[in-house]
């Protein structure tokens, strides 16, 4: 290598990257080439390949499994769809919003050319400077200013660049957007018009910055309203419910998913239940519940587990995640007897240990278990950049786990 | 004082209040000395109240304001009616010096050891770009238009002095000392990488070069630079012997925007911090221009809002940020030690990182204008050539020999394995849980039980080092 050019150099890299083929979801612009994903799986994996969103039951890839969600209301299954990624979907519903309801806003920091992950591109230009613009880089700044619009009467939609750099708004969420309705009593005032968006979780090479999945965070926070939607068409019905809540909701976007994801959705505006969970798929012997981007690898685990183990396993998406949907958790975990959570964020206090702890404390369905709760979650550890896929529930952890629970 | 007569109370709420009085006081001593009870502590002194007017005073004595002289005319300070401060040049854009007391206080032969650093860092910044574009690494970020902020303020300091970095101050880790290879093993997150594989693309750090290591948060090193510069200051009050050390911290004028550098500004000025913020003000933050970060006289307003000597400079001049930070070290050593705000002025060529397309939002001529303008790079190149130290023979030479260095470096790095696995599981706490420990053997039965499901291959001993 020594000695030549840097343009013979780059031939040089051009032929290696044409090997390293396997996709990953690109950070920010349009025109990032595929990251370099560290820690690929070995040629010979059977579980932990990626995720294929193409062939994925997780989303509607035409038109009529799309129409044909019972949730969706009468004009919005009479209607037409289209193909949306993730961050389209979010595009649309905040279009929507911004359209249908002129107390709707929508600033962060990057906003105005349409964010660094594109979820806001030519709002500005289409609603105007005046409800769509950029902050100064200041996410306390941004939450605080929030909550103020929202105590006047508005709707603000508040973007936070990265989960990772919410925690400057803490103060703000936890202090005061939490507890605004709460203290103010009688005088009637509260900041529910308020979402909070931001994207969250792992991309395969975002680090100790990058990556982080909050959520915990947030559900032990009583007042504050906490969704991650799995897919487009649930994004933009959550979002506009959201936007739409009169509690302030913090809406988490899994990044991953923002071009990787691909769906019909729904052209018309609607909205999706937010505190009820959706069972994705039915099944008898093992209820899984998870939300966001593990769901994709809780089906496929699932797919093979049935195959291999001839079980039957249930599949839940918690979606909203806090105030969450006991009732269709119990009722599954009734009917199965086991139980398992998945998420990406660390498993020390997470939304399993809420979960598993809710499951005993409720003597129907414990009297009803065959086996312990069991958690497949990120270690506790932060998000390290080379380690990702040892630390991110995979494919192969979930399959393992299923065997395991059935054990009992 | 007249005791306001208040309504009796039943005994048993009486009773209650008592005790809740014998509980630790959460108000404010201040909010204490209101309550009713004259058993409770005096007031604590307030240093405030030595301050007493006399009666024909032309001074407001206020607390918060002594020296504000009385005015019998209503008006509103007007920003827009104060000059911009001035922005300190010793050398034109085209090498010339223009500070009539400049005297370059470098021999030659280290004048061109700095303008190699910024050769070096502009040289590696265009092959790691194109490394990134090939997908040979994740992310990469380049400080074209601003090698001269960071090689010159690192040259004014002493190996001793603590620094803080935000991300685009690859320059400084060049004139510690940072080696290419050091660089490189960082980037490829491997072996010899001190952060262990852990953090994303150039985030370098380095004890050795007393750097601490760069965190992708903005502005949280700004408060901690202010930190640890109290803590240089009282160290050597304790101990004499210690050389005197600053901190420098830098940051970008977005980051200027978060709390913590306000909060930073604000307790170094208190405590008498001997710290020097660098601000790199290049007119952006990824696409937000300086116009909605910001209104008033930039980031140097700001340091004399907080009552800390600042300077404005250019940012391409070499040789006016060198001299600004020679002046600011001194300064921030004088009376025990204070803060100084430096902001330089640049402007950010490329785009923010490798996920950045910044013709999104700026136009190509825009930026094409500023290449054609100035250069900081190619101005202490024409003021070297005037000199007689420089020429095209020797620039060509140097690119040349920089270019191979780095693509050795290069090639030497990626070729490194990866840190053993077991380090995702260290160093969150000083020793492994026992949490920890379980997890990491859950995670090698794992592996071991499908092998085929995850590739180990890259790291040093494979699986091997989560345990026997
Ligand atoms: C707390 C926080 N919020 C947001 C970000 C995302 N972010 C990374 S760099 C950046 C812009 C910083 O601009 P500036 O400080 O001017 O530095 P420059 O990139 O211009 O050198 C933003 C918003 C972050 N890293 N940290
Ligand atoms: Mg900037």
């Amino acid at each position: 290598m020594t000695g030549r050019s840097i343009r013979s150099f780059s031939s040089v890299m051009a032929r290696v990257q044409a090997l390293q083929s396997r996709a990953v979801a690109s950070f920010q612009s349009p025109q990032q080439p595929h990251g370099r994903l560290y820690s690929t799986h070995p040629p010979n994996a059977k579980l932990n390949l990626p995720t294929d969103y193409s062939t994925t039951p997780l989303l509607a890839h035409a038109s009529q499994t799309a129409l044909a969600n019972p949730e969706l209301p009468p004009e919005a299954r009479n209607g037409t769809t289209k193909r949306m990624n993730l961050f389209q979907a979010v595009n649309d519903a905040l279009s929507i919003s911004l359209a249908e309801d002129e107390s709707v806003m929508i600033f962060g920091e990057d906003v105005a050319f349409g964010g660094v992950f594109r979820c806001t591109g030519k709002l500005a230009d289409t609603y105007g400077g005046d409800r769509v613009f950029n902050t100064p880089l200041t996410e306390q700044g941004i939450i605080g200013f929030a909550i103020g619009v929202a105590a006047e009467g508005m709707r603000p939609v508040a973007e936070i660049q990265f989960a990772d750099y919410v925690y400057p708004a803490f103060d703000q969420l936890v202090n005061e957007a939490a507890k605004f309705r709460y203290r103010d009593g009688t005088c009637g005032r509260g900041v529910g018009g308020m979402t909070v968006r931001m994207p969250c979780g792992g991309v395969g090479h975002g680090a100790l910055y990058h990556s982080q999945s909050p959520e915990s965070l947030f559900t032990h926070i009583p007042g504050l309203r906490v969704i991650m939607p799995r897919s487009p068409l649930q994004a933009k019905g959550l979002l506009l419910a959201a936007i739409r809540s009169n509690d302030p909701c913090i809406f988490m976007e899994p990044k991953i998913l923002y071009r990787a994801a691909v769906e019909q959705v729904p052209t018309v505006p609607y909205t999706l239940p937010l505190s009820k969970a959706e069972v994705l798929k039915e099944g008898t012997d093992v209820t899984i519940i998870s939300y966001g981007q593990p769901l994709y690898k809780c089906m496929a685990a699932i797919r093979e587990a049935e195959e291999k183990l001839g079980i039957s396993v249930e599949l839940i998406d918690l979606r909203t995640i806090y105030p969450w949907d006991k009732t269709t958790v119990f009722e599954s975990v009734r009917k199965t007897g086991r139980c398992m959570v998945v998420h990406e964020a660390m498993v020390n206090a997470g939304v399993g240990a809420e979960i598993a702890a809710a499951i005993q404390e409720d003597p129907d369905t414990f009297f009803r278990m065959e086996a312990p709760v069991l958690r497949v979650a990120g270690w506790s550890i932060h998000t390290p950049l080379v380690y990702e896929a040892f630390n991110v529930p995979d494919v192969a952890r979930i399959y393992d786990n299923i065997t395991k629970i059935l054990q009992y | 004082m007249k005791r306001i007569r208040l309504p009796t109370q039943r005994a048993s709420t009486a009773q209650g209040r008592r005790v809740a009085l014998q509980q630790p006081l959460l108000l404010s001593p201040a909010a204490a000395c209101t309550a009713k009870t004259p058993a409770l502590a005096p007031p604590a002194r307030r240093h405030a109240g030595s301050l007493s007017q006399r009666p024909d005073a032309k001074h407001v004595s206020f607390p918060g304001a002594i020296k504000s002289a009385f005015s019998n005319t209503l008006r509103f300070e007007q920003p827009s009616t104060y000059p911009a401060l001035a922005t300190y040049r010793a050398v034109d854009q085209h090498g010339v010096a223009v500070d009539p007391s400049f005297v370059p206080d470098l021999a030659d032969d280290a004048v061109v050891e700095l303008y190699r650093d910024m050769l070096t860092v502009s040289i590696m910044d265009l092959i790691m770009f194109d490394a990134q574009r090939q997908g040979r690494l994740s992310f990469y970020m380049v400080s074209a238009g601003e090698e001269a902020v960071s090689v010159a303020t690192a040259s004014a300091l002493e190996k001793e002095d603590v620094i803080f970095c935000q991300y685009r101050e690859q320059g400084v880790f060049r004139q510690r000392g940072f080696t290419l290879a050091d660089f490189m093993n960082q980037l490829f997150a491997n072996r010899k990488d001190p952060g262990k594989g852990r953090n994303m693309p150039v985030h370098y750090g380095s004890k050795e070069l007393n750097i601490h290591t760069i965190s992708s948060p903005l502005a949280t090193q700004l408060p901690q630079a202010s930190g640890a510069a109290y803590a240089l200051k009282i160290q050597r009050m304790q101990d004499p012997s210690i050389p005197p050390r600053v901190v420098a911290a830098y940051f970008g004028e977005g980051a200027a925007s978060e709390g913590d550098f306000h909060a930073a500004l604000n307790i170094a000025a208190t405590r008498s911090c001997p710290v020097i913020f660098i601000c790199r003000n290049n007119g952006y933050a990824i696409s937000t221009p300086t116009l909605e970060q910001y209104r008033g006289d930039g980031i140097a307003s700001r340091g004399l809002g907080y009552g800390i000597e600042t300077i404005r400079v250019d940012g391409n001049d070499f040789w006016a940020v060198r001299e600004a930070t020679k002046k600011a070290r001194e300064l921030a050593l004088q009376d025990g030690g204070k803060p100084v705000l430096i902001e330089a002025m640049t402007y950010r060529v490329s785009h923010h990182s490798t996920s950045d397309d910044s013709f999104a939002y700026r136009a190509r001529v825009e930026v094409e204008d500023w290449k054609r303008r100035d250069n900081p790079i190619a101005r202490l190149r024409k003021w070297m050539e005037a000199k007689g130290c420089w020429d095209e023979a020797k620039e060509k030479e140097a690119r040349e020999s920089i270019r191979r260095e780095v693509l050795k470096a290069f090639s030497e790095a990626e070729r490194e394995k990866k840190p053993p696995i077991r380090s995702m599981f260290e160093d969150i706490y000083e020793d492994l849980t026992p949490d920890l420990q379980e997890q990491m053997k859950a995670l090698k039965r794992q592996i071991e039980q499908y092998p085929d499901e995850y590739d180990v291959g890259e790291f040093v001993e494979g699986a091997g080092s989560l345990g026997r």
